[in-house]
This record gives C-alpha cells, structure tokens and sequence, in this order.
C-alpha cells in the first residue's frame, strides 16, 4: 500500500464520519421534533450500540470470534450490572479473556 | 471514568494498527481525525488483510454511518453556533452514550463535552502507546484487549436498557446483527438491526398502530424522517412513558 494512498485514504475517512456526525447535529437543530421522533432516535441509538456490542463480541468477520473474548465482555458486563466501575470492566473484560485464551480456550 | 478505559481500547487499536504496518503518524492520524473506534479497526483491518484503501474507506464509513443518528440526538442539546460544530467531532458511541444517560439537556451537554475532550486526549495516547507496545508484543489478542471496546459499550449502554420493551428490542437487534453480519458489507450489520425499532417501536398514546416501516435513520444523513405534526401534540410527554432511554 502506498504511503500516500493510505494518507487520503484517512483524510476521506476523517472527512466523511465528520460530514455524517454534521449533519445530524444540524438536521437536529432545523427539525422539531416530536417527543415520539426523539423517543425513536434515542431508541435507534441505543440498539446500534446493541449491535455494536453483539458483533464486536461475538464476531470476526463473519465467524464465531470465540468463547474468550464472549465469556470475557459478559464477565465485565457482570461487574457493570453490579455498579462496578468502568475501569474495572475494562480490566476485568480484558484480564478474563487473557486468561482464558491463556488456558487454551479459543 | 471512561476515558482511561477507552485509553485501553486504545492501546488495543495502537498495537492492531502498528502490527499491521501503519507507520505511527498514520495511526495518530486517524485516531485524532475519525476519532471512532471501530471504524478506525476495520480501516486497519482491511489494509492489514490486502484490501484495497477504497474499500478501506467505504468500510469505515459504512461502520460510521451510525454517527448520523448520534448526531441527531447530540444536536438536541449541542446548541448552536461554532460550538456544535465543533463539538459534532466528538460524537461517537462512547460521548452519545454517557450524555444521553443524563437526565437533563444542560447535563447532558456537560457530560458529552467533558467525555467528548477527555477521550480526544486519552484515545490518541492509547493509540501512541498502542503503538510503541505493539513493537515489542505481536499479538494483541494474548493481552484480550479485544474484549474492551465491547466491553465499555455495554457498561455504558446498560443503564438505556431498563425496562422490558427496550430490552427485548435490544436483544432482537442484537440477534439481527449478529445474523446479517455474514450476508452483508462488513460494518452494516448494526445498520441492519434498526428493523428491530419497526418492530418495538416507543409506545405512543395515540390509538393508532404503529404501521410497521424501516426506520434507517443512518442511511442517509439528510433522511427525511416522519414530520412532527404526524403525532398527536398530546402524546407520549418526553419521558414518562418509555422511561428506558434516559
């Protein structure tokens, strides 16, 4: 990969996230919404964040990402469901998927 | 606080990238200016398995197109003006998250802003360290840092989902998601689980049926999304009725 191809590569990637995140934020301010509408997108926002989780954990790709890194978010998810602090989470997600892969699982 | 967490993700995306090849002001590069997590992997991602840096960016912005939708929930309580348009930078699913938690428009501005340039800060010097450690540690999956990101978004996701509609809206976007994800563009898939929001919709006062119909608020950043006068000016008040989203 050329270096320059990759250096516009990351400046049209920056410019467009930057151009979808805009024009959200302006759209919001020309609109009104209605309480319902708002509901909606505060709805859309927390299910792609559920998706996002759901992939992210569960997928590589296309393919099953492995039972450590699963069993490690939902341990750290536990700690969260438990008031735990975000650190802790954090350290508790990676620390247990470490060790499991440690242990041999996949 | 989140932002030593996301530092950690950070680290994460720092030793992906580096084990990938990107030289460090590449890697500092888009963590600063996409200053998105996922995308930022995919982008790496891609380049690291021969994709060509089109589809590189085409991945990244699929991944993105979800920040329209933050957008239009960070604009209600942004304000106006250059601030917004500054601040429109930092939307991302950790900042849109934390704010919209708050119960307040005031507070949740406070909240995005403050995350906001707290994870500016610490998610480029994860990424550097990242970077340094991924010269000296080949493979990040031994340390599990794949399980942050995930792991972060769940914890700040969790409190949104309280009561039963929205948590089974959840878990069928979540299996939608995870069902598509081989079928479609690789990023799309949490795109594709907004069907689920046809399906379990808010409730409403009014009488009438929800009449099913996808909402893809992220298929285009200018969508044209049902106009206010389609809901009855008495209905569902802000946050009685589905309390799950604050």
């Amino acid at each position: 990969m050329s270096g320059f191809g990759t250096w516009v590569a990351i400046l049209a990637l920056a410019a467009g996230t930057y151009g979808l995140r805009l024009s959200g934020v302006l759209l919001r301010q020309r609109v009104t919404f209605s309480p319902w509408t708002q509901q909606m997108v505060d709805r859309a926002v927390v299910l792609l964040l559920v998706a996002v989780v759901a992939t992210s954990t569960l997928l590589d790709g296309a393919a099953f990402g492995g039972w450590s890194r699963t069993i490690g978010v939902a341990v750290g998810g536990a700690v969260a469901l438990a008031k735990g602090p975000l650190f802790l989470v954090v350290l508790v997600a990676a620390g247990s998927t470490a060790g499991l892969r440690l242990a041999g699982v996949a | 606080m989140v932002a030593l967490s996301v530092g950690v993700i950070g680290v994460s995306y720092g030793v992906t990238a580096q084990s990938a090849g990107l030289p460090l002001w590449q890697i500092l590069a888009l963590a600063i200016c996409v200053f998105g997590a996922s995308s930022e992997f995919l982008f790496v991602g891609v380049l690291a398995t021969g994709g060509s840096a089109v589809f590189a960016v085409l991945a990244g912005l699929l991944v993105n197109l979800r920040n329209a939708a933050y957008g239009l929930t960070a604009g209600g309580f942004l304000g106006r003006g250059w601030r917004a348009v500054l601040g429109a930078h930092l939307v991302n699913d950790e900042t849109v998250a934390m704010a919209s938690a708050r119960p307040s428009g005031a507070q949740r501005r406070l909240t995005f802003w403050i995350s906001g340039v707290a994870l500016l800060i610490c998610w480029p010097l994860g990424a550097l360290a990242g970077a340094l450690l991924g010269q000296v540690v080949q493979d990040p999956e031994t340390l599990g840092l794949d399980a942050a990101f995930p792991a972060v978004i769940l914890a700040v996701v969790l409190p949104s989902l309280r009561d039963t509609r929205v948590i089974v809206a959840a878990l069928a976007a979540a299996l939608v998601a995870v069902g598509s994800a081989p079928w479609v563009p690789a990023g799309a898939a949490p795109v594709v689980a907004l069907v689920a929001l046809a399906v379990f919709p808010p409730r409403r006062h009014s009488p009438r049926r929800f009449p099913p119909r996808r909402h893809t608020p992220n298929r285009s950043s200018a969508h044209a999304h049902p106009d206010p006068t389609s809901v009855h000016p008495d209905s569902v008040p802000a946050r009685s009725e589905d309390g799950a989203d604050r």
